[in-house]
């Protein structure tokens, strides 16, 4: 009896799933590109965060003469400072990818909860939240933190927050334009009605709403953060001046490319795989929430 | 329907002098939030409290924030920018000839990026879905996630010095040199910045060409004969370069963050490479004004693309009245 039930009852469940339309996630995952942008972004993640612990040598041990190709032990020799370029490329992916990470977080949370914010309570509140976040976009990203790091050298805490914080705006900018029309619709008025506090109105009825944009967003978000994080390593602002860092690794070795070409194209084929990882899965995603890439409308 | 226009045009105008008003505070207020002392930064921990004092007050430090800051502005505005720390040259006289430079850099990119996006755009529009769309997507989304430094490297592993040796890797210019007497070594450089902008531009124009061309105005010219040129030429081009300009606009202004790491990567002498080493130095009159200009640059840019877009865009000119 109990056995026939339970049967009813999975194939009542199955048949609802069945109905139901494919998550975006799914949708998006079907397109070759978002599978190959998974595939390269997981590479280059693992690199990042299991490389450490296979680096032959230490991140910053010295190995043997400067700038030598045939050094025995080591697979691609020696960079400017007779370090193992193959260790400190094994070692030099996981600051900045945990960098990036929780930078896009901060910049996730703060952009989409002013974005939501200015999108619900519309009027004064949005045109005071929305002109700040302006002022803060007169600002190029790369600008921003250099002059933060100007006055306070260059902390993890301190690229993570102004990398996060400058970001929030463009955030922001996205999410308010989605949630803008969502907010308008009934099943609002009728949360509001049933008295629903605002702050579960915005998370919990208006957020589901614009989580595509919100995952395009994302993605979006952390390929530039990686991107920017890097640039920031490779101006030589990291905060241990010899950090194993593919950025920083691409200036040091830059001035003996032609001699030991490893130290700069390890590094550069790392940042440009990994960030078209995270692209292709963005693209993908966008390609399958209608309304984002077909500019002027989800703006 | 001028008088709208203008007085549209104005409230824009009061809007950005306003922005650049808040971000000149903010900037202020961010470099004067420096833990060490600038005075005791130059003449090192021995000096005497006397030359301290002296110094200070040579740098107009020791007058209340608010005088400080009413004499940077004013200093700004009437051409007056203080002596760099680090190089004891006005810092007029140590930017200058690097604003040229970078400002020529620039034009180059943003002359030959737009031209080059717009007719990828609208080709990728007419052909949409087929082979050239589907490729110049894929292209132009690698290039664009990819960091300019990057970029810029593997042009130079492939077209200086590890595959092919046939452009040089940095630029030989002497500050100050007109930028254009050394083109060999300002082709790398343009080539980067091109591919750092034109993917984005290139996307919107697409995706702004290909709703209009499904458009009922577009389908009522074919449907009067007109020729296709015709229809892709005077109708839709006109509408669909509008919300273009806005990116471009803000991709112009991007250009002004992206030369920072540019110049760098090509030792290219201009504002860029120059506060990369004042942020090292912590050469404060040099990274106040150099931030200024570059945000104003953004402030201005984006300025002249919203006015652009109403001027440019048929619809929206109509709907000022």
């Amino acid at each position: 009896m109990s056995d026939v039930t339970k049967s009813t009852v999975s194939l009542a469940e199955e048949k609802y799933v069945d109905e139901r339309p494919p998550s975006l996630v799914n949708q998006a995952f079907k397109l070759r590109r978002t599978q190959i942008g998974a595939v390269l972004s997981l590479m280059l993640v693992s690199v990042a965060l299991i490389g450490p612990f296979l680096a032959p040598f230490g991140s910053t041990e010295y190995v043997d003469l400067p700038n030598t190709l045939s050094v025995p032990g080591t697979v691609f020799g020696t960079d400017y400072f007779g370090q193992d370029v193959l260790s400190r490329f094994l070692f030099g992916g996981r600051t900045i990818l945990i960098l990036a990470l929780l930078a896009t977080s901060i910049g996730i949370t703060l952009g989409t909860t002013l974005g939501l914010t200015a999108a619900y309570l519309r009027g004064r509140a949005d045109e005071v939240i929305m002109r700040a976040l302006d002022v803060v976009l007169s600002f190029p990203q790369v600008l921003l933190s250099l002059v933060v790091i100007s006055m306070f050298g260059p902390s993890n805490v301190l690229i993570i927050c102004t990398v996060g914080l400058s970001t929030t705006p463009r955030i922001a900018r996205i999410i308010r334009g989605a949630a803008i029309s969502v907010v308008e619709r009934d099943f609002i008025s009728a949360a509001e009605a049933l008295g629903e506090s605002r702050r579960r109105v915005v998370f919990a009825e208006v957020l589901p709403n614009v989580s595509s944009s919100l995952l395009v967003e994302m993605n979006l978000r952390l390929t530039y953060s990686v991107g920017l994080i890097a640039s920031l390593a490779f101006l030589g602002f990291t905060p241990e001046p010899n950090a194993a860092n593919w950025g920083l690794m691409i200036q040091e070795n830059r001035v003996a490319l032609t001699e030991q070409p490893w130290g700069v194209i390890l590094p550069t084929v790392a940042l440009a795989l990994m960030t078209i990882g995270t692209g292709l899965i963005g693209d993908g995603f966008s390609r399958v929430s209608a309304g984002i890439d077909r500019g002027g409308k989800g703006e | 329907m001028k008088a709208s226009i203008l007085r549209f045009v104005l409230k824009r105008i009061a809007l950005g002098l306003l922005t650049l008003f808040i971000v000149s505070l903010l900037i202020f207020a961010v470099t004067q939030a420096l833990p060490s002392d600038p005075a005791e930064a130059i003449l090192g921990r021995e000096a005497t409290p006397e030359a301290l004092e002296a110094l200070r007050a040579d740098f107009g430090l020791d007058k209340p924030i608010v005088v400080q800051y009413t004499n940077w502005l004013s200093g700004v505005l009437t051409g007056d920018l203080g002596t760099s720390y680090a190089t004891s040259t006005p810092v007029g006289e140590y930017i200058g000839p690097r604003v040229g430079a970078s400002f020529f850099l620039l034009l180059i990119a943003a002359v030959g990026s737009i031209p080059l996006s717009i007719v990828i755009g609208a080709n990728a529009a007419l052909h949409r879905d087929r082979k050239f769309d589907t490729t110049s997507s894929l292209v132009s989304l690698i290039l664009a996630a990819m960091p300019e430094f990057v970029v810029g490297t593997i042009l130079t592993i492939i077209f200086s010095t590890t595959i092919w040796q046939l452009l040089p890797a940095v630029t030989y210019l002497e500050v100050g040199a007109p930028p254009w007497s050394d083109i060999q070594g300002l082709t790398l450089p343009v080539l980067t910045l091109l591919i750092a902008v034109t993917p984005y531009v290139a996307r919107v124009m697409r995706a702004a060409m290909v709703e209009v061309l499904e458009s009922d105005y577009i389908e009522m010219a074919r449907l009067k004969g007109m020729d296709e040129r015709t229809v892709l030429w005077r109708h839709a081009m006109p509408n669909a370069v509008g919300p273009a300009f806005q990116v471009i606009a803000l991709n112009l202004a991007y250009l002004a963050g992206g030369v920072i790491i540019v110049e760098r990567l090509f030792n290219f002498p201009g504002i860029g490479s120059a506060l990369a080493d004042a942020v090292r130095s912590r050469d404060l009159p040099v990274i106040q004004f150099l931030a200024l200009i570059i945000a104003a640059v953004y402030v201005l840019t984006n300025l002249l693309a919203d006015i652009g877009t109403v001027l440019v865009t048929p619809r929206l000119r109509t709907r000022l009245k």
